[in-house]
């Protein structure tokens, strides 16, 4: 059966527990950091980062706004980053059928970096990263190791707050809106992620995108035009 | 806790305050979000806006060591407002007792205050009694000399003027957490409290917490579901070392440290015995001698008789006094007064207050024996940057010690529940459990007292110690066991039968125990810390109840006072989510504070049964600075004068006084700043186990100071830049992070700008920064002698040269 996350970023403490723990079940190496003004870090997704916890602070007419999204791959139904692969090394990314996983297999080898450029642009979300020394293309893999062992990704087992979830993709989308009905009380400009197209559904409480993706620190206000002009990978489609 | 993590989704408001509850107790918010989504409001009360504020409804900011201002105004609120519980008031605390003509206030000084001794004459501040000792009451609450009414003029004024000009919070805010809280003062509503470190390492740490108690007494919210005053108790087990007396005054259970005057069993009894002549009074402590007497023979065996007072003479006892907490310990070191001991599990030259002072007081000693996972700044003291370890004399030996999951044992979490934990892995390398090395160690000091002597050689040679480190059989005689064949009400039991609670235990000798709290967790069923069984009634599932999982002290009871959970009839004040019922005669629910019927039956008992009087305590004349918690600065302040008293700082604050113990003087041009410290989420306390492990320090790699942006254009400081924090003790350096969850303060009409840091980082993580406490005062509570690492004044500019961090 088909199988679905909800990430709901507004039960989200920004523990880092999932980042961490997704970290330490694939084996991935610590990678050097520095503090650079803000707690995200590392500051981006890397060959050895397929999960950051994105951190986004700004303050409007006195009222302080903290977002926390902990960033990874959509799975979508539709892969685009697939859909690019295929004319330079079929079966270098593949489908679980099982599942619906998008995995990425170890002939992404065989891509050439300007190839894994155009896929990693190809990504709505702009999730895939290269790792230069080996010419694999990394993400998150839904841990289909454990799926297939009736295991809960290690990122959704970690979550104490009910931020991570995951099973079917039906009752996952029903969690989904009856959680936006909830929320939206408080938050009432709360959205829904894309639902219909991934496997990854987030529930955002503050769909700006400004202030979402860029991880950009202390924002005190925001101008219209700083806001298109931070527009640069806006989500394909919000669903209200 | 008085309550337990679970808990906390029964309460219709969180007050967070004095913790950052989501960063350091990250599974608490489990519940505070389930609390939420069943319509609970959530305030944080903190300088900072964290990751807790960002999942809170409300975070209202405030100047770090103005917690009483802010409850105090609440307290005037409610009495004026008529907010509280009447009944509960009245019948469940003390606020109806009359208290004696020597009782007075004046210019932020209680009766009977010696200055050069900065000590009270607490007898000042009795009540008045009838012929049996007992204090007298009103219950209308009209006599002017009742707690009710002395209560009422105390915080008449803290008035929301001052209390907003002092603490920096705006009159709005003020109001608004007033009127939400407050409203759980109505039957059938809980609010809950959950405080840590902010509450209490201030100068006036025991009486930030004291407040919090009297504001969840006058509502009623004490014994409750959803309510209690909730001390977060970290994973380092916390909860566990303070129950088996990791502090220095107390022996295991929280009975107190014998004093060299009392000199005997029965004159320590006496004095720590306290007794009422009330009938509906339980006053549990009345039981001490039987713990006491058990204790003993648990320590001594058969050596322990009822001629030599079961073997309290071989006790150690402490100077009347003198204050042997590490601030004071680490004093008499720096003085050369110590040659040598050791450090279990802790890191001083990181951790401890004033830490270049610390450093220093190490470098003193002949010898140090640490305990520790990996090196650490204490370990490795006499390397540390800036000294040159051929200089320093000390013999330094490091026992490798092994991790919780290389070894069998407990820990107690923060709502008092025994969980036990099963050897995952064998130990790395030769390091091993801390236990099997105190066993060791002990083993061979005694075996060379049996062949050399020494002096006072008794208790050494006496004391009951096993031949190899076991944790199951230290769970064991904690929990306690008959010392010979006994009949107890028609029962028998053999010699060595474990008993079943400390009801059993008995000051004749005839039963032993390491720690009476415990008693129950390991009788003839086994050890009830390993159950993870789910089962439960339908009244408890109500309240989420799980006595058949692990086992809390005392008795397995989850939710502490439950009697105050009722009205005198034993009906619960919330019919939706009871803690226990009276029915059909027999209490059901959680296990009861005693099984006595209500408290309106001829045989009814008062709820409050530690307290010798049997009330929650508002007037609480044991605590040495004062019986009212009053506003008084941290002992390094922004401010020269405050709006309630000319009284500035605690009149009892302790702290120690050397060349190095230098404090900036109140409002310090040199020093502006207002500094508060803290843990963060992804580094464990000091940040040894954490700094070393990769991962984690991926996360948080480096020190950092938080900071306003209007503070950062004030110096010139860019996001990311590293700069120089300073204080009268010590200079550190830091990345600063500017942000806007920080937010300059108004105080008595000035801008006053905080900034804030971790205390993780230490020298042996390579470029990670070093001690944040090199910035803190050994300044300290005069009731338990906690540290101020909350408050202190610094100075921040931007660094021209950076030694301390890779950059
Ligand atoms: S584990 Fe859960 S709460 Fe923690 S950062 Fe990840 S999603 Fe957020
Ligand atoms: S989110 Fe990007 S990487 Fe993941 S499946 Fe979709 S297109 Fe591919």
């Amino acid at each position: 059966m088909a199988k679905a996350l909800f990430i709901d970023t507004s039960r989200c403490i920004a523990c880092r527990g999932c980042q961490t723990a997704c970290k330490e079940w694939h084996g991935l190496p610590a990678v050097p950091t520095r503090q650079r003004g803000t707690h995200q870090n590392p500051p981006d997704l890397n060959p050895f980062n397929y999960k950051l916890v994105r951190f986004t602070e700004a303050k409007t007419a006195g009222k302080v706004e903290w977002l926390f999204f902990p960033d990874q791959c959509h799975h979508c139904l539709e892969p685009s980053c697939k859909g690019t692969a295929e004319s330079f090394a079929p079966e270098a990314i593949v489908v679980d059928k099982k599942t619906g996983a998008v995995v990425y297999t170890e002939k992404t080898a065989n891509l050439t970096a300007a190839q894994c450029k155009e896929i990693q642009q190809s990504c709505p979300y702009d999730i895939p990263r290269r790792n230069d020394k080996t010419g694999i293309l990394t993400k998150c893999d839904m841990c289909i190791d454990r799926i297939r062992a009736d295991l809960a990704p290690i990122c959704v087992k970690t979550c104490g707050t009910g931020a991570m979830n995951f099973g079917e993709r039906d009752a996952m989308l029903a969690m989904a809106h009856h959680r936006l009905g909830a929320v939206k009380v408080s938050h009432p400009k709360a959205q829904l992620v894309d639902p219909e197209d991934v496997r990854v559904i987030y529930l955002v409480t503050n769909p700006e995108p400004a202030l979402k993706k860029q991880g950009k620190q202390a924002v005190e206000s925001y101008s219209r035009r700083e806001l298109l002009g931070g527009l640069v990978s806006p989500f394909r489609r919000m669903a209200g | 806790m008085t309550n337990h993590w679970i808990d906390i989704k029964n309460a219709d408001v969180i007050l967070i305050m004095g913790s950052n509850a989501a960063e350091h107790h990250p599974i608490s918010f489990k519940w505070v979000l389930k609390a939420k989504d069943a319509g609970a409001t959530v305030i944080h009360i903190d300088p900072k806006f964290s990751r807790t504020s960002a999942r809170s409804d409300m975070h209202v900011p405030l100047r770090s060591g103005t917690d009483i201002p802010l409850l105090g105004g609440m307290v005037r609120y409610i009495l004026e407002k008529e907010k509280f519980n009447r009944e509960y008031v009245a019948e469940y605390t003390n606020a109806s007792f009359i208290v004696g003509e020597g009782y007075d206030f004046k210019n932020g000084l209680f009766s009977g205050f010696d200055p050069s001794a900065k000590k009270y004459d607490q007898k000042k501040w009795v009540f008045t009694v009838d012929e049996n000792g007992v204090p007298k009451r009103d219950k209308t609450l009209n006599h002017p000399r009742c707690v009710f009414q002395l209560m009422k003029k105390h915080y008449q004024r803290y008035t929301p003027k001052k209390v907003s000009a002092v603490t920096g919070v705006s009159g709005e805010n003020l109001l608004k957490v007033y009127e939400i809280y407050a409203a759980t003062g109505a039957p059938g509503k809980a609010g809950t409290m959950m405080y840590a470190l902010g509450w209490t390492q201030h100068t006036v740490g025991v009486q930030n917490i004291r407040l919090g108690a009297i504001v969840q007494l006058l509502l009623g919210n004490m014994g409750v579901a959803g309510g209690g005053i909730n001390a977060l108790r970290g994973e380092p087990n916390v909860q566990g070392s303070t129950d088996h007396c990791i502090l220095w005054n107390t022996l295991p259970g929280y009975l107190p440290l014998p004093t060299s005057d009392q000199t005997t069993l029965e004159k320590y009894l006496r004095a720590n015995t306290p007794q009422t002549h009330d009938p509906k009074s339980v006053n549990w402590w009345s039981n001490k001698p039987k713990y006491v007497v058990s204790l003993l023979k648990g320590w001594m065996g058969e050596a322990a008789t009822s001629e030599n007072g079961f073997g309290y003479g071989w006790l150690p006892k402490a100077d009347p006094g003198v204050d042997y907490s590490v601030i004071f310990l680490l004093d008499r070191m720096y003085k050369g007064q110590i040659k040598g001991g050791f450090i279990l599990g802790h890191n001083p030259a990181q951790s401890m207050p004033n830490s270049n002072k610390v450093r220093k007081a190490l470098d003193k000693l002949d010898w140090l024996a640490v305990a520790e996972i990996h090196n650490s700044e204490t370990t490795d003291f006499w390397r540390r940057p800036g000294v040159d370890p051929k200089k320093i004399q000390t013999e330094v030996f490091l026992l490798p010690s092994c991790q919780r999951g290389e070894k069998d044992g407990s820990i107690t979490n923060s709502g008092r529940w025994l969980m036990w934990h099963a050897k995952g892995i064998e130990p790395m390398g030769r390091s091993r459990s801390m236990g099997s090395m105190v066993v060791d160690i002990f083993k061979r000091v005694r075996a060379l007292y049996a062949k050399e002597s020494g002096a006072f050689p008794d208790p050494i040679l006496k004391m009951v110690w096993p031949e190899v480190y076991d944790a199951d059989g230290v769970a064991k005689r904690i929990n306690g066991a008959y010392t010979r064949d006994m009949t107890v009400k028609g029962k028998q039991y053999k010699k060595g039968e474990q008993v079943e609670s400390f009801l059993f235990l008995r000051d004749d000798g005839s039963t032993s125990s390491l720690n009476w709290l415990y008693a129950g967790s390991y009788g003839s069923a086994g050890n009830l810390a390993r159950r993870r069984d789910l089962a439960q009634t339908s009244m408890q599932a109500r309240i989420g109840l799980f006595p058949n999982f692990s086992w809390a002290w005392p008795v397995n009871r989850r939710i502490l006072y439950n009697r105050a959970s009722v009205d005198p009839n034993g009906k619960p004040f919330n019919a939706a989510k009871p803690v226990i019922a009276w029915e059909n005669d027999k209490w059901v629910g959680d296990v009861p504070d005693g099984p006595a019927p209500p408290m309106a039956s001829p045989r009814g008992k008062y709820p409050f049964i530690m307290q010798m009087q049997g009330m929650g305590q508002l007037y609480g004349p044991g605590r040495v600075d004062g019986p009212f918690p009053e506003h008084y600065e941290p002992a390094e302040t922004p401010v020269r004068s405050h709006p309630f008293s000319a009284q500035l700082s605690n009149p009892c604050m302790k702290g120690a006084q050397s060349d190095m113990d230098v404090l900036a003087k109140p409002g310090d041009p040199r020093f502006p700043f207002v500094l508060t410290t803290y843990g963060v989420a992804e580094q464990w306390c000091g940040g040894v186990d954490t700094r070393n492990t990769a991962l984690l320090l991926e996360t948080e790699p480096q020190l950092y100071v938080e900071m306003s942006p209007e503070l950062a254009r004030l110096r010139g400081i860019g996001n990311g830049e590293p700069v120089v924090v300073e204080s009268a003790r010590g200079r550190v350096e830091a990345i600063a992070m500017v942000t806007v969850r920080l937010t300059p303060f108004t105080v008595l009409g000035k801008t006053v700008h905080l900034v804030g840091m971790p205390f993780c980082f230490g020298w042996t993580t390579p470029g990670a920064g070093d001690a944040t406490n090199r910035l803190s005062a050994s300044v300290c509570d005069p009731n338990v002698s906690i540290p101020e690492y909350k408050a202190c004044l610094v100075d921040v500019r931007k660094a021209q040269k950076v030694t301390e961090l890779h950059v």
